[in-house]
């Protein structure tokens, strides 16, 4: 009887401890030593969100930073729609429609399959235009950053 | 046939209240009557009563600038579908008695038949807007107070030719505002 006692105490011991070392391991709590430069918040909170960035209404043009990236949007698109009935960018930038609205054209990229096989209108998998271009919001960068533009797409008042 | 005779009668002989009794009653009947009528003329210009049979569209406004922006200030459907002017507002009234007609067909009952015809609404909307150089845009976008120096690049360019010698007008360029669109393949100056 007393063995009993005992062994049980003991055995009941050992689960507990065990139960309170694999929460402890399951869940260790903190940021785990890793700081965020969106500050630091524990895991199990959630922080209140950052206000929203605007699009700058102010329309300048946006520089490439390299070749072949998909020139930036230099204005709001609130609600342009991108639809199977509409395309609101192609009504300005489409090269059916640049020349009365004074738009940018689209590349003639735009007008080729995959195999650059030239097509007689808009390729369909560049239709969705937001997928490359978007417009730039009103953002500081986080950090200090040295990137600099290719040589080739450098103004020259920059030499 | 006595019933009636009396009954003219009583419409040709003097009355037999003292006239100013006569007049009041009258005024108050006017007024009692023109208040129904107002009142019963402003119900049709409600959101509620739109949405009746243009549920779709009301939904598809939330995300717009014309439901949903920074002053809260916002359009409902009559404010852009259904004329200010008292006389062109009866006159869009009267022609709008036909769209019951279409409701008892159930002709847009459903989303699926709303969406088949909503390239035939649009037009017709289209059209009415242009026919009346964007009446119902200038109530509140009045061409002669927009301050060019607060608006955009783009805006001023097309608004200070194209818009400003009635070359074009709003809606020539502005659709879609506060719906979705129907299918703009044949539409002039689209894609």
């Amino acid at each position: 009887m007393k063995h009993k006692i005992i062994f049980t105490s003991l055995f009941s011991t050992a689960i507990l401890m065990a139960s309170t070392w694999a929460t402890a391991n399951d869940n260790p709590g903190g940021i785990g030593g890793v700081h965020s430069l969106r500050g630091d918040a524990e895991l199990e909170q959630t922080r209140p969100a950052d206000p929203l960035k605007k699009v700058s209404r102010q329309v300048s043009k946006l520089d490439n930073n390299f070749v072949g990236q998909p020139p930036m949007i230099p204005h709001h698109i609130r609600n342009y729609e991108i639809s199977m009935n509409a395309n609101k960018c192609l009504s300005c930038h489409s090269w059916k429609q640049a020349k009365e609205s004074g738009a940018v054209k689209i590349s003639v990229t735009h007008y080729q399959n995959r195999s650059d096989q030239i097509l007689s209108d808009v390729s369909p998998r560049r239709y969705f235009c937001v997928q490359c271009h978007v417009p730039q919001v009103d953002a500081k960068p986080l950090i200090k950053n040295d990137f600099k533009e290719v040589e080739s797409l450098r103004p020259n008042s920059n030499d | 046939m006595a019933l009636l005779k009396s009954f003219f009668k009583r419409l040709t002989s003097p009355s037999k209240a003292a006239l100013g009794i006569v007049l009041f009653m009258g005024f108050i009947g006017g007024l009692l009557f023109w208040g129904a009528f107002n009142t019963g003329m402003e119900a049709t210009n409600t959101e509620e009563f739109c949405s009746g049979c243009h549920a779709p569209i009301v939904l598809e406004i939330q995300e717009t600038i014309h439901y949903s922006n920074r002053s809260g200030v916002r359009a409902i459907c009559s404010d852009c579908h259904v004329p200010h002017n008292w006389t062109d507002k009866i006159v869009r009234k009267v022609q709008a008695s036909k769209e019951l007609v279409a409701f008892a067909m159930g002709t847009i009952s459903t989303t699926e038949k709303f969406q088949a015809r909503r390239a035939h609404l649009a037009e017709r909307e289209w059209k009415r807007m242009k026919d009346n150089n964007s009446q119902e845009c200038r109530n509140c976008h009045e061409f002669a107070f927009m301050d060019f120096s607060e608006q955009a690049p783009r805006s001023v360019k097309q608004h200070s030719t194209a818009l400003a010698s009635g070359d074009k007008t709003c809606v020539d360029c502005h659709k879609g505002i506060a719906h979705k669109l129907p299918d703009m393949k044949n539409v002039e100056n689209w894609q």
